[in-house]
């Protein structure tokens, strides 16, 4: 549609050859930029003097978080360490939820037409829910606690480790796991030990770069009152007490450095 | 024959125990934390509370979902997109400096040290910190929401352009300078092509994600759908909850597909 609005420039050359020059895009792509960005201005009452004036009040608050308390830190551990349990708890357990599902997902190993679909569009659909009306959602199931924030992350992993890996499956090398099946192995066997090998590196290594993604996320889960440090976080915030909030931030970066660093490492060793 | 067989697999290195003691570990770690598990505090009506939840999703509030004034999903739709827009452009821009001032092969080791410890911070603090942090400086309201994507896509967005940055090919522009270019032709010509795709589509990329992001900032007061959300969730009003999770969730699903398309076209020509 585009070619017909904008037909390609067409130049003789010299000696009578006809070349064909695709007009640019650039300049429509620019001004639909421009409009889009002028659209989005009206509608977030996007106001740089407001920012301009107002801007010193964040600094303040930076300030205020330096020095943070070091007497509150005792009170985090636990906390913090329920973060870290609720997302282990959730990512391990998803990671191996994950991997029945992919293979139900996976329309190279599942021959039927209806469950791979059905699979992969419940699997993209629990993958766009955000985690945190997940999680308030099995606030109102569960109760209080770790336990919703553990549900919350559980099911999000097994929506974005599912889809890596159906992905992961689909583009296996199929050969061995033909032959396997010509010899008489059933799916599930000739999947063991002509798949999994194939994908195994892969499925860590995304597990793994989860389990990060989801330290993160449990962070913020106690907003709605999911367990962990975020509950804290919360609370010192809304008493405008950072000094707390900068002790429980400075925490929760070295967490996150330390776990990073040491996925960062085995994921290296993994590929 | 089978012997041959027998003897070279024999030569293969023992890696059984390694994988045992990390089995071990693993596991070991994984009991220590099923005590996140407590299912004491299961609500006596949670299961009621459940089936309400789902069946609010399959009888939405079409009222809600096809309402076009600004109290509507569709509107509030557009101000989650505009807010994601907007964070991630002024986010990408000011990422760039930044991104070059952390490649380790274009300014000197400890400059790009100290810039990429500010960056890990930066990107550590949840974005919903940040959200509380700007509501003090600018209010309630979508600027808020708009203030706070930049701050996180200034993070996630130069720790990605660094990568790029970093395997440029510079031999490229050895290349112009045996041939007399100038600098600024060298930016141009040399430089710019290699970057201007890749940058492209993992600005697209952060769009996608900051689209998530900006739809639970609501929940802070930072615009956007999260705080009509939460509003009708707290007052389990489930066909609301479900007109505004499915305008959502189609909403997230059509923008990953375009996406997913440009960055394709953008990456492979």
């Amino acid at each position: 549609m585009l070619t017909k609005l904008f037909p390609p420039k067409t130049i003789e050359l010299p000696n009578g050859k006809v070349v064909i020059q695709k007009r640019s895009m650039t300049p429509i792509t620019i001004l639909a930029f421009i409009v889009l960005i002028y659209i989005s201005v009206q509608i977030t009452d996007f106001d740089l003097q407001r920012l301009a004036k107002r801007i010193n009040q964040f600094f303040f608050i930076l300030k205020d978080m330096v020095p943070p308390t070091w007497e509150y830190m005792p009170k985090l551990w636990e906390p913090l360490v329920a973060t870290i349990k609720m997302s282990l708890f959730g990512s391990v357990l998803g990671a191996i939820v994950a991997l029945p599902i992919a293979m139900l997902a996976a329309s190279n190993i599942n021959r039927s037409r209806w469950i791979p679909a059905v699979t992969k569009f419940i699997l993209s659909i629990l993958r766009t829910l955000p985690t945190l009306v997940v999680a308030l959602i099995a606030t109102f199931i569960f109760g209080l606690g770790t336990m919703a924030g553990t549900v919350a992350i559980f099911l999000f992993t097994i929506a974005y480790i599912g889809k890596l890996l159906y992905e992961q499956i689909e583009n296996a090398n199929m050969g061995a796991y033909e032959a396997m099946n010509a010899m008489g192995l059933t799916t599930i066997q000739s999947f063991r030990y002509a798949i999994f090998p194939q994908v195994l590196p892969n499925y860590l290594s995304t597990s793994l770069f989860c389990f990060e993604g989801n330290v993160r996320y449990a962070s913020i889960l106690g907003y709605v009152g999911a367990g962990g440090i975020g509950l804290l976080l919360n609370e010192s915030l809304g008493w405008r007490n950072y000094a707390n909030v900068g002790m429980i931030l400075l925490m929760l970066v070295c967490t996150v450095f330390v776990i990073e660093t040491l996925s960062e490492y085995f994921r290296k060793k993994l590929m | 024959m089978m012997n041959t067989i027998d003897q070279q697999l024999q030569k293969a290195t023992n890696r059984r125990l390694p994988k045992f003691i990390i089995t071990v570990i693993v596991l070991i770690i994984f009991l220590w934390s099923t005590s996140a598990v407590q299912l004491d505090n299961i609500t006596e009506n949670g299961f009621s509370i459940a089936k309400n939840i789902l069946m609010g999703l399959v009888q939405p509030d079409t009222g809600l979902l096809f309402n076009l004034t600004t109290g509507g999903v569709l509107y509030l739709l557009l101000e989650t997109m505009a807010i994601a827009f907007l964070g991630t452009i002024v986010g990408a821009v000011i990422a760039i400096p930044l991104a070059f001032l952390s490649a380790s092969n274009i300014v000197p080791k400890p400059v790009a040290f100290v810039v990429r410890f500010l960056l890990i911070i930066i990107r550590t603090i949840p974005a919903i910190v940040y959200g509380l942090m700007f509501i003090r400086v600018t209010g309630q309201g979508p600027f808020t929401g708009v203030l706070t994507m930049s701050l996180i896509s200034v993070g996630m967005l130069s720790k990605l352009y660094v990568d790029v940055i970093e395997e440029l090919d510079t031999s490229v522009l050895e290349s112009m300078e045996s041939i007399g270019c100038t600098t600024m032709e060298k930016i141009r010509y040399g430089i710019l092509p290699q970057l201007s795709a890749l940058f492209t589509s993992i600005v697209i990329y952060r769009f996608d994600m900051n689209l998530r992001d900006a739809a639970i900032l609501g929940i802070v007061g930072a615009g956007g759908i999260g705080a009509p959300l939460i509003f009708a969730m707290n007052a389990y009003r489930w066909p609301e909850v479900g007109s505004i999770l499915i305008g959502l969730i189609v909403l997230i699903l059509i923008v990953e597909y375009v996406s997913n398309k440009v960055r394709n076209k953008l990456v492979n020509g």
